[in-house]
């Protein structure tokens, strides 16, 4: 068992938000056939959304470009999926949430607590919803107010979901951490875009999006190894992870434990595929614990 | 996979609401039952099964089929895919029943082929609102037996595809394809499952797609969470049973919608 911010896991892998997180079944089936220690939902918000128009994601070279555009039925259809999430995976269900502002963040926190989250994770970092995600993410007291806001209505844990588009990283994490976070995950999607040269429009539905796969994982270690520097909070590492190499340079730059979004497009098990591979390596060089080569890589000088 | 480039070679009108797009480009390596995303650029991305190895059919039913509609031939749209799993093919000698409805022939056309190229002896059942609804006739009838019903009685037996399939013998057929209009395939699942013979039927599904490439989980069914997208869209009556196949599917928020 390994313990996150009260939270009992299984493994130090977790399910990423915005992937296969739509559906309570989706959700314990990857807890279960792909073996997760923990799975976040997809982000959910006040009202029901239907998201950008196709395409709205695409495998690129070492890369996946999406603009997903927050699609979600809302707190109060979704209150229902939790439950079923709660009932058969059998690892924390954590509830990504959503809000344009910080009454409209409690109004889905509060609206999910019935279906028994064990955390919250709040979405401060989609790169391509207007008004949402990073549209609030980027301002450090906006992010310190609305953690704040969420801390006060819940006694669960409050993950902050943090975006790489911004210039200084740490200034988030520190207002996170000043509105009473619990951890914070960073990185979400770095933005991007890519053009049909045959026609000139842009590949995407939206126009432009967030990068995620093998290409942002340098992004992410980065990052983490600033939050680490600067936080006394956990940070989970997200980004570019999809095997045990990429979770254990998380870990090595400062992460607890690891997220995995994209990478299930190779597998559904990679999780249980990682978290082996965390273990024989842990194994084979001689450490006792996973806590060990947390933030390993600040010794090193 | 960004998306191919591909130019209309020929648009060949069906039926009154039903299309085939031949382009220039050639899935080689297709399975039918396998499905692209079609790009109408500025517009919308669309899943459609592939009617042969150069070509989809299409029905007007939205606004990215409308726009496909006004593309003659010498326009150009982009492609993902081939994705997903295909129908399974039989050996030689091997008896399949196909049973096809409405804009449900375009996976299946290209499998009687590929059923009869193998030397598999197979039998159709198509299905469709009217006379002039039915699409493919001349190339079911090609690679085998031909049966077909009309809502409205305008050709073949008036009724429902079922109408005949409750009177087969359906366990003299060793792979039983199926795809149409959910509520038709629902009605056929019921009265395979009747018969004790559903299990190994395969059922190609539909349900709104974001990714298409089984990431973002808006395709996943109820209650295994199978992504359509990847896992499918061609599933067997085993993997269907007690499912929401038939009963509920999801919109793009993710709210479910009655069938």
């Amino acid at each position: 068992m390994y313990s996150l911010t009260g939270l009992k896991l299984k493994n130090p892998t977790i399910l990423a938000a915005g992937v296969l997180g739509t559906t309570g079944a989706s959700l314990q089936r990857v807890a279960q056939e792909g073996g997760a220690g923990a799975v976040v939902s997809k982000s959910i918000g006040p009202e029901p959304k239907k998201g950008h128009p196709n395409p709205s994601m695409l495998k690129l070279n070492c890369a996946f470009l999406n603009a997903m555009g927050l699609p979600n039925p809302s707190y109060q259809e979704f209150k229902g999926e939790l439950e079923i999430a709660k009932a058969s995976a059998n690892v924390p269900v954590i509830a990504s949430i959503f809000g344009g502002s910080a009454k409209e963040f409690v109004k889905v926190a509060e609206g999910l607590l019935p279906g028994k989250p064990d955390a919250f994770e709040l979405n401060l970092s989609c790169p391509h919803a207007e008004g949402y995600g990073a549209a609030v993410g980027s301002n450090p007291c906006l992010v310190e107010t609305i953690t704040a806001a969420v801390k006060e209505v819940s006694k669960l844990p409050v993950w902050v979901k943090l975006t790489p588009n911004v210039s200084d990283i740490r200034t988030i994490g520190k207002a996170a951490e000043a509105g009473g976070a619990d951890a914070v995950v960073a990185i979400n999607t770095v933005k991007a875009m890519a053009i049909d040269i045959e026609s000139g429009y842009p590949l995407l539905g939206n126009r432009s999006g967030g990068l995620s796969g093998p290409a942002i994982k340098p992004v992410a270690v980065k990052a983490v190894y600033d939050l680490y520097a600067a936080l006394e909070l956990p940070v989970i590492g997200v980004g570019g992870v999809s095997g045990w190499e990429d979770a254990v340079e998380l870990m090595m730059a400062g992460a607890s434990a690891v997220q995995v979004g994209s990478a299930v497009y190779d597998s559904l098990d990679v999780f249980s595929k990682i978290s082996s591979g965390i273990e024989a390596f842990l194994d084979r060089k001689g450490y006792r614990d996973v806590k060990d080569i947390i933030g390993l890589a600040h010794e090193m000088v | 996979m960004r998306p191919l480039n591909v130019s209309i070679e020929k648009v060949v009108e069906e039926s009154p609401s039903t299309r085939t797009f031949v382009f220039d480009h050639r899935f080689e390596s297709l399975k039918p039952g396998q499905f692209v995303m079609v790009w109408v650029r500025g517009i919308d991305e669309i899943p459609m099964g592939l009617s042969s190895s150069n070509s989809i059919t299409v029905q007007r039913v939205g606004q990215a089929t409308s726009k496909l509609f006004e593309l003659e031939a010498g326009a150009s749209f982009g492609l993902r895919g081939p994705f997903g799993h295909g129908f399974t093919l039989p050996s030689s000698e091997e008896k399949v029943l196909i049973i096809a409805g409405g804009v449900g022939v375009a996976p299946l056309a290209p499998y009687a082929e590929a059923c009869k190229a193998r030397g598999a002896k197979v039998r159709t059942i198509l299905g469709a609102r009217s006379a002039q609804e039915l699409v493919f006739k001349a190339r079911f009838s090609k690679a085998g037996s031909l049966d077909i019903t009309t809502d409205d009685g305008s050709e073949g037996v008036k009724g429902f595809v079922t109408t005949l399939l409750e009177k087969l013998e359906v366990s003299e057929f060793e792979k039983i394809a199926v795809c149409g209009p959910e509520p038709m395939m629902a009605a056929v699942f019921n009265t395979l499952k009747q018969k004790g013979e559903v299990s190994r039927a395969e059922f190609s599904l539909h349900r709104y797609f974001k990714c298409a490439i089984g990431v973002c989980g808006a395709c996943c069914l109820d209650p295994y969470g199978l992504r359509v997208c990847k896992d499918g869209p061609v599933f067997t009556g085993a993997q269907l049973l007690d499912s929401e196949f038939g009963k509920y599917t999801r919109d793009a928020s993710g709210r479910r919608v009655k069938i």
